[in-house]
């Protein structure tokens, strides 16, 4: 049945999320004005919190609450509620280079690299939307049973405390996107270098690192799912890598509806208190009764549910085992435009206090604007979109 | 629990609504807006399909099916998809029957409801829309006195849906500070129904004004009686029906589009192989997507009886914009064509103007 409502047990663990993000919270502005530094994997509150949250365990949610799917998209929603980067417990395990490990790897190379925490470095500094141009290459040497790469990586997230990476390469840039792979390489291989932190204009506390491969050797057995064959025609295990963009662009999107929510939160308490009255019962024709700042605000807190509600369709559909390529990429471009459009909005109904560094407004401003960036920009999200409603192909429409 | 999977039934229905539509009402919607007329013969056929008495209680005449309001906002997605205007005609018994079904008293269901069992076509409105700069449905300038166990109403009333032929109007006024409903019968003495109004839009839909000169009403006039009625609720639910129709005329107008920038050729390819136009396709469908969301949020909250102001508001609000903005880019897609009557997309962007200022036209 469709439904709306969360249970009382999804609500229970969203609010401890955002309590934890709260304290996060704290640390934000600390974290950004510092950008040299790395975040501690660990906050000073974490030890307290958890034990209270021991304490007063959380209802086990069971077959009548709302599917992990969704949750998964609600529950990161609430942690970036409280900062983009800092976390009460930061994760070692599941970075991006991860889900393509999951996604592509055979099941010795799950067991063996499962565990380590893995980056994604495919854009480089000649190619990014358009991924076919990776220059990177890996070549085979057959005495030693061993690739070669050579090639430069930029922007890649959580690309200092990383383990390893998973690498796109090419074995043959003349076959073009069949002629890619990916390898993973372990941090401390002679040859792989991290030269520096990106100096961000959100984000900062992300540790995005530039990665050169001079040389760099690694087990013949390190290309991710063991195929070295190129494909004449199709562009199969591209398709591969391809499919984790699936789970990976709503999260995406929810992590920029997070930051979103806390900015429409902060103002809607700042013009309460200014004495702003927001009229839901306001019908079409009394618009021009509300006041500017209410009917804006009105419109960004609009925007917002819409684009929340895109998301987490598009996510039950993943949990169903639904084919969610066209939706995944409407709720990437859908929130994308939508939190620039909020935090920008916020800031502009606000005056001056928005930009104000006191504050966290112009932060979030420049925190979500990389939403509409990464995992593919929102042009390319409308790329795929269109081809998938005039039902054409790549070559139709680049 | 979260859930987005539409129901075995709803299933149906929409697939059933979507054939009905396409067959019975999108052939009819050109010529019902060159004449500003809405045919009878539809009225008869979505009559008999029984739209409004299948939900009606077995008491009243009814089926007595279980009545959901999101069900009902896809069959005004499904049915506006062929013609916005039709849609609304089709499903206006709706309008008065299901604010008495839900917030009127026993009396009043006992002695409204039983006529919308019946086998021809009868329909009343709802009154809520005024002729006025900023009249806001909630606030109406319509004013209610009560006196000496009776009420006195006194105001204007614009937009009336099937105001020409309907037997009674719910007419919404403000009874002090209270947001009240009241039936008024067609004959009432103080009441003038005006001739037809002559709007941009939704043209095949006839609408009048009404003139309330201290009409007189029995004190069980008032919905709800003495206690009175939750109006907003109503009002609540004919805002997210209207984003529903609003919905149905956007994914009209992107479905007629993309064939159409297919299939037609500018500097040696196709329209939809340039940027400018592929990208605004992909825009139409994100946000008629994003606009369904909105919609079925509303109608669950309303579903299940939950306050739903706010999300009405956002599914109303949300679908004006977009579907306006999609209606106005559908005829930038068809180019000089786009502004020709033989295509529909110039009928879409009057309805998306319309329809985005209206209010109580539809109910869910
Ligand atoms: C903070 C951050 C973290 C990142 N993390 C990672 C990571 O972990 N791993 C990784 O591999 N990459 C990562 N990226 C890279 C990111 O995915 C790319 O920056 C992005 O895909 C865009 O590529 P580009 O920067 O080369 O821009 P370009 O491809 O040069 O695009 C420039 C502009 O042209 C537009 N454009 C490009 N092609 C088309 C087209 N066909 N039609 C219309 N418009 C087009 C784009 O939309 C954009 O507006 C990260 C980037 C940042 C900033």
């Amino acid at each position: 049945m469709i439904d709306f409502r969360p249970t009382a047990t999804d609500e229970a663990m969203l609010a401890r999320l955002h309590a934890e993000a709260l304290i996060c919270r704290r640390h934000a502005r600390a974290f950004d004005e510092r950008e040299a530094e790395m975040i501690p994997d660990v906050l000073p509150e974490a030890a307290a919190f958890e034990a209270e949250a021991k304490a007063n365990p959380l209802p086990k949610p069971g077959p009548d609450d709302t599917p992990p799917a969704v949750m998964m998209m609600l529950q990161t929603m609430a942690a970036y509620w409280g900062d983009y980067s800092v976390r009460l417990r930061r994760s070692t395990s599941g970075g991006l280079g991860n889900a393509a490990l999951m996604a592509a790897g055979t099941e010795a190379q799950k067991a063996k690299w499962g565990q380590l925490l893995l980056s994604m470095a495919i854009t480089e500094p000649g190619c990014g939307s358009d991924p076919s141009r990776v220059s990177t290459t890996a070549v085979l040497d057959e005495q030693t049973n061993e690739w070669i790469l050579n090639g430069e990586k930029i922007f890649v997230t959580t690309g200092i405390r990383a383990d390893g990476v998973v690498l796109w390469a090419t074995l043959d840039k003349s076959a073009g996107r069949a002629g890619i792979k990916s390898f993973l390489v372990v941090k401390g291989t002679p040859g792989f270098d991290v030269p520096h932190k990106e100096k961000k204009l959100g984000i900062r506390a992300d540790d995005t690192a530039a990665y050169v491969f001079r040389d760099c050797r690694i087990p013949r057995e390190n290309l991710l799912g063991g195929d070295e064959s190129i494909p004449k025609q199709s562009s199969g295990g591209f398709r591969g890598v391809m499919k984790t963009f699936n789970m990976t662009r709503p999260l995406t999107a929810a992590m920029g509806l997070g930051i979103a929510e806390a900015a429409l939160d902060a103002t809607r308490e700042a013009l309460t208190e200014a004495g702003v009255e927001l009229d839901w019962a306001t019908g079409p024709g009394g618009m021009g009764r509300l006041s500017a700042a209410a009917e804006r605000f009105m419109r960004l807190e609009t925007l917002f549910e819409a684009s929340k509600w895109t998301v987490l369709q598009c996510a039950w559909m993943a949990g169903k085992g639904l084919p969610n390529n066209l939706e995944s990429s409407v709720s990437k471009a859908h929130a994308g435009s939508a939190v620039r459009q909020i935090t920008q909005g916020c800031i502009e109904i606000l005056g001056a206090m928005g930009i104000s560094r006191e504050h966290l407004f112009e932060k979030w401003m420049r925190d979500s604007r990389i939403t509409d960036i990464y995992e593919g920009t929102g042009e390319i999200q409308r790329l795929i979109i269109a081809r998938g409603l005039l039902d054409y192909t790549r070559d139709d429409l680049k | 629990m979260i859930s987005f999977e539409m129901t075995e039934e709803q299933t149906l229905v929409r697939d059933s609504m979507r054939e009905f539509a396409a067959a019975e009402i999108r052939k009819r919607a050109r010529s019902a807006d060159e004449e500003s007329a809405v045919p009878a013969e539809l009225l008869a056929t979505t009559w008999s399909l029984g739209l409004t008495s299948t939900q009606l209680p077995e008491a009243f005449g009814g089926a007595g099916e279980a009545r959901s309001c999101v069900t009902n906002a896809i069959v005004l997605e499904e049915l506006a998809h062929g013609d916005a205007a039709l849609a609304i005609a089709a499903l206006s018994p709706s309008l008065f029957a299901n604010a008495i079904l839900d917030h009127g008293s026993e009396a009043q269901k006992k002695a409204h409801l039983p006529r919308f069992a019946g086998a021809r076509f009868v329909t009343g409105s709802l009154a809520v829309c005024e002729p006025a700069p900023l009249a806001d449905g909630s606030r109406p300038r319509c004013i209610a006195e009560a006196k000496n166990g009776t009420y006195v109403l006194s105001g204007r009333k614009s937009l009336v849906a099937m105001g020409d032929r309907a037997t009674h109007f719910l007419v919404t006024a403000r009874e002090g500070s209270e947001l009240g409903a009241y039936i008024v019968p067609r004959d009432a003495v103080g009441l003038t129904v005006g001739p037809l109004e002559k709007n941009m839009g939704l043209r095949a839909l006839p609408t009048t004004s009404l003139l309330l000169e201290r009409v007189e009403l029995p004190a069980e006039s008032k919905l709800g009686e003495a206690g009175g009625a939750n109006v907003q609720a109503v009002l609540d639910a004919s805002r997210v029906a209207l984003a529903a129709v609003m919905l149905g005329v956007s994914r009209a107008v992107l479905e007629y589009c993309v064939p159409y920038a297919k299939d037609r050729v500018a500097f040696d390819e196709a329209i939809a192989k340039k940027q400018a136009i592929a990208f605004r396709l992909a825009d139409m469908h994100i946000e008629q997507h994003a606009m369904r969301q909105l919609v079925w949020r509303a109608a669950s909250l309303l579903e299940h009886g939950l306050d739903a102001t706010r999300a009405a508001w956002q599914a109303r609000c949300y679908a004006a914009e977009k579907s306006m903005w999609i209606a106005d880019n559908g005829v930038q897609v068809l180019g000089g064509h786009g502004f020709i009557r033989e295509h529909p997309v110039e009928m879409w962007f009057r309805h998306a103007r319309t329809l985005g200022v209206a209010e109580g036209l539809v109910a869910l």
